[in-house]
């Protein structure tokens, strides 16, 4: 079980990105941020990571701090990040350094197999298209087998037929090991294939706005009816939120007209 | 119906007519550079030999290499060369120890990087010739001084290529091995030292140079053994020849250290996506 326990987190330049956000993740849940620019889902993302720690407020798993980088979280970050000097192979391997090499072949070469890449474990990063340099980020992420796995924009920077694999692939993956997901994105596509549950947050100070449960069976139809319901809900609810901090901060309001085509 | 067999026929011929093509081009366009030196030396040849200049100042190719290949027979040009390779082996280990150190604790602590760094460039801006005097009156006329002169020539472009390329490390990929979680000492070893190895490299080859250009500035100040010695001697004696044959000698000695070191280090740096390494493997 994930907590966040008022989590808020000043910049040095004073700006609130974070402002007491409280929050539970189920285990096994698929949470997915998604809000407009600044409104803290990248900070809230490297908080529970450990990577940057909260001004205030606490982030707990199973019950203990989570203070800096831990063995049970795991993270993909927007850019694949990709060792160039190391093999596909030996990248998907870089976490298990602590076990014994045939163990770790094995389990690299699983990994592998499953995000469809073994032909690929002796070729240098450079020679992978984005799509597969992102797989094998998630390989990575994945072989120590953490019980949570943070995406922060994870598929921004590819194309839209690559994306809609890449998601496909991350739920095939996630419906193996099921461990708790929580994905950032400013693509409500994305959010409505993915989400068990969609946290909207709206900026300035960064705060959760509203929480969307999908209730969507799997594996979804991006042309269902349901599926443009929580869609046009989403849509709905993050208007709203840009709407209400543009009243909060005057200088704002004239972007509020544009509000609407944000994404 | 008549034009598809001839088709056939061309594509069929091609693959034996590039395969031969390439390989040929690639020996002309690799002979093309010789044109010009050979040919100016072919031209003072025959000068020489057709009495047009007695060559006395500039001795003709075949007066050098006669020079060169004596000075290799009798064992004086190994005896200088080693001399001379031994300086530059001991200036150059000092010198990338020291640069490698200071450059390393500089990228990695803005703090070092204060305290030391404006002195190191203070001292960079004298040109090192400058210091030959006062190693002589510290350290002696013999080999202490000659081998400092070589390290302080190597420290440099050491010093500045490794704390230039400590501080270019992406931070993202530091911010990977945070994620996993690496010791201070796996950092290190797992993400900095590879990630900054191509631009050791290039230090480590322009340091090597300088020690290079050193070695002769050290050996002209008095030394008896040693590829600076036969380029004074050769002119204290007025013999061009011998001046010719040692720089020859420099220059290749000097390449073939330069590819050893390139050499040494190309199983480590196969990874780079390099203009030069496209096409590679493909």
């Amino acid at each position: 079980m994930l907590s966040l326990d008022r989590v808020s987190k000043i910049y040095p330049n004073r700006v609130r990105a974070l402002d007491g956000v409280t929050l539970d993740v189920a285990p096994g849940e698929i949470l997915v941020i998604v809000g407009g620019s600044g409104c803290g889902k990248s900070t809230l993302l490297r908080a529970v990571s450990g990577l940057d720690a909260p001004s205030h407020g606490r982030v707990l798993l199973d019950g203990a701090t989570v203070t800096a980088p831990h063995e049970k979280i795991g993270i993909v970050f927007q850019e694949p990040r990709l060792l160039p000097w190391l093999s596909v192979a030996d990248n998907v391997g870089f976490g298990l350094a602590h076990l014994p090499a045939a163990q770790r072949r094995e389990r690299v070469a699983r990994a592998l197999d499953r995000v469809g890449l073994v032909d690929k474990a002796n070729v240098w990063p450079r020679e992978l298209s984005g799509g597969q340099a992102q797989r094998v980020a998630i390989a990575r992420a994945l072989v120590p087998r953490p019980e949570v796995l943070l995406l922060d924009e994870p598929f921004s920077a590819l194309d839209a037929f690559t994306r809609a694999d890449l998601q496909d692939h991350v739920l095939d993956l996630w419906a193996e090991l099921r461990p708790t997901l929580i994905v950032v994105t400013h693509d409500v596509d994305e959010a409505v294939v993915l989400a068990d549950r969609i946290l909207v947050m709206r900026p300035r100070p960064g705060r959760v706005f509203a929480e969307i449960e999908t209730d969507l069976p799997r594996p979804r139809d991006r042309q269902s009816a349901p599926f443009d319901v929580v869609k046009r809900r989403v849509l709905a609810a993050l208007d709203r939120s840009l709407d209400k901090a543009a009243s909060v901060d005057e200088r704002e309001t004239k972007a509020s007209a544009g509000a609407s085509l944000w994404w | 119906m008549s034009v598809v067999p001839i088709l056939i026929a061309a594509e069929t011929s091609t693959p034996s007519a590039a395969s031969g093509r390439p390989a040929l081009r690639r020996v002309l366009r690799a002979t093309l550079g010789l044109i010009l030196p050979v040919g100016l030396a072919l031209i003072w040849e025959f000068a020489v030999r057709l009495g047009w200049s007695d060559g006395r100042l500039v001795p003709p190719p075949s007066v050098i290499f006669s020079t060169f290949t004596e000075l290799a027979r009798s064992g004086e040009l190994q005896r200088h060369a080693a001399a001379t390779v031994a300086r530059v082996g001991a200036g150059f280990a000092l010198g990338v120890v020291a640069g490698t150190l200071a450059g390393a604790v500089t990228g990695y602590s803005r703090f070092a990087s204060r305290l030391i760094d404006p002195s190191l460039q203070a001292l960079r801006a004298i040109p090192s010739i400058a210091w030959v005097p006062l190693f002589i009156l510290w350290l002696g006329i013999f080999e202490a001084s000659k081998i400092t002169l070589i390290a302080v020539g190597v420290f440099f472009p050491v010093y500045l290529g490794v704390m230039g390329a400590i501080r270019s490390v992406d931070r993202k990929l530091v911010e990977v091995g945070r994620a996993f979680r690496l010791s201070d000492a796996a950092m290190v070893r797992r993400i900095l030292l590879p990630a900054v190895l191509p631009a050791y490299v290039i230090a480590l080859r322009s340091g090597l140079g300088l020690g290079w250009m050193f070695v002769v500035a050290a050996e002209f100040m008095g030394a008896s053994e040693g590829l600076g010695f036969l380029l004074v001697d050769g002119q204290q004696l007025g013999k061009p020849a011998q001046i010719v044959a040692a720089i020859v000698a420099f220059a290749i000695i000097g390449k073939v250290t330069d590819w050893l070191l390139v050499l040494g280090f190309a199983p480590f740096l196969r990874w780079e996506d390099r203009f030069s390494a496209r096409g590679e493997n493909r």
